[in-house]
């Protein structure tokens, strides 16, 4: 039995798509519309309470959390396809906190340029300029230190291509494509050159190739 | 040589902590200032070039961001102290969703409250009424889905205690007490009957007695 990931057009469920795709676990998607609130609906809360994407099915076990999910397959099927932990624990802690990162420095700001810059102009609304003005500053903040860290490092937990770095994939090809801001990684040499690097794997070219974007 | 843990006085450095004294693993604290700004000054920021809290330094080994660190030693020390991640692969990814909840559902509006009712004007805060009503109300639909979950599992990951349910205490701690909405909690039987079982360990009661960074009323 297959696994079972929905939602693929968004952001979040790629994270775990192109997971997946790196730890050779064949997988089906399900399409859910938020534009038509199917995330809302009780079927869909049945399986995710908080109604977010994504959520994913394997036989009778449900997990929902993007990191979570990742993390998941990451120990599960650690000695299959490319290994996303790291080899020592020591190594792991590293992928941990790297992870954490992302998911409390780095996305937080690039949310708010998502939903000020790509999802206001979808709806043909201004976005805020503050929250915009705001955003790009902290975010600036966040890639110096990104910066200062991989010119020491080849990849964020070290020298291994890890979840950490996975994770920011969605939301940077946000970033430097319909945000319009990829001047912030373009201008650092080398966050640059490690976005090159993650950007052009095969598992994340397929993901864009297959499951496109919400608009 | 004993792990340091910088900052014990606050919330997310308890989060280490509760979890190192489950595992039994000793440690010392290391105070930081954040009203000074300590965490800005160039030897913090070496440590933790976010200027956040906590870090830990084990040996040669600095980690941090607190829910990195917990999964750090959970796994590390799996077969010593209380296991805190659960038995099989499955329970584990249990454990790792209801921690991303807390992260990324509870956390935020919890945290909301925190700097707007306990911490402005410190810290350059200007109280924003409306953040603060839309952040109880955000709180509010997210413990609604745990006291459905907890009507159907003791703790949140299942019949376990785990870093899930951990993460949760220092934050839970401010908002029945100084945050003053205790209500939010014993309203809700499974939350409240959960609540009362994790604030009541042995190792969350060591916590409290690092102190905070104020004086609760």
């Amino acid at each position: 039995m297959v696994v079972k990931v929905y939602g693929p057009v968004y952001a979040s469920p790629k994270r775990v798509l192109v997971c997946l795709l790196e730890k050779e676990i064949e997988f089906e998607t399900i399409p859910i519309n938020l534009l038509t609130g199917e995330n809302r609906s009780p079927e869909f809360l049945n399986l995710q309470p908080f109604g977010s994407l994504p959520v994913i099915q394997d036989g009778d076990y449900t997990l929902f959390e993007s990191r979570a999910i990742i993390r998941y397959y990451a120990e599960k099927y650690k000695s299959q396809g490319a290994d996303l932990l790291g080899k020592t624990m020591e190594d792991q802690g590293l992928v941990q906190q790297w992870l954490e990162v992302e998911a409390h420095n780095f996305e937080p700001p690039v949310l708010n340029l998502v939903r000020q810059i790509m999802f206001s102009s979808f709806y043909g609304l201004t976005g805020d300029k503050k929250v915009i003005k705001e955003s790009e500053e902290k975010l600036g903040k966040v890639l110096d230190i990104y910066e200062d860290r991989l010119s020491k490092s080849k990849y964020l937990a070290g020298d291994f291509f890890s979840l950490a770095d996975l994770s920011h994939l969605p939301f940077t090809h946000y970033l430097v494509g319909p945000v319009g801001k990829e001047y912030m990684i373009k201008e650092r040499k080398h966050v640059s050159a490690w976005w090159d690097d993650i950007s052009s794997r095969p598992s994340w070219k397929k993901v864009l190739d297959t499951y496109g974007l919400p608009f | 040589m004993v792990v340091k843990v910088y900052g014990p006085v606050y919330a997310s450095p308890k989060r280490v902590m509760v979890c190192l004294f489950e595992k039994e693993i000793e440690f010392e604290t290391v105070p930081v200032n954040l009203l000074t700004g300590e965490n800005r000054r160039p030897e913090y920021l070496k440590l933790q070039p976010f200027g956040s809290l906590p870090v830990i330094q084990d040996g040669d080994y600095t980690l941090f961001e607190s829910r990195a660190i917990i999964r750090y030693y959970a796994k590390k020390y799996k077969s010593q102290g209380t296991d805190l991640l659960g038995k099989t692969i499955e329970e584990q990814g249990l454990v790792e969703q209801w921690l991303e909840v807390e992260a990324h559902n509870f956390n935020p509006p919890a945290n909301n409250l925190v700097l707007h009712i306990m911490f402005s004007p410190s810290f350059g805060i200007t109280r924003d009424e409306n953040l603060i009503k839309e952040s109880e109300e955000k709180l509010a639909k997210v413990l609604d889905v745990y006291e459905d979950r907890l009507s159907k599992s003791k703790y949140l990951a299942g019949d376990f205690v785990s870093l899930a349910d951990l993460s949760h205490l220092p934050f839970l701690n401010y908002l029945v007490g100084p945050i003053g909405k205790e209500y939010l909690i014993k309203e809700r039987k499974h939350v409240s009957a959960w609540y009362d079982e994790i604030s009541s360990r042995p190792s969350w009661k060591r916590c409290l007695e690092y102190g905070f960074p104020f004086e609760f009323k």
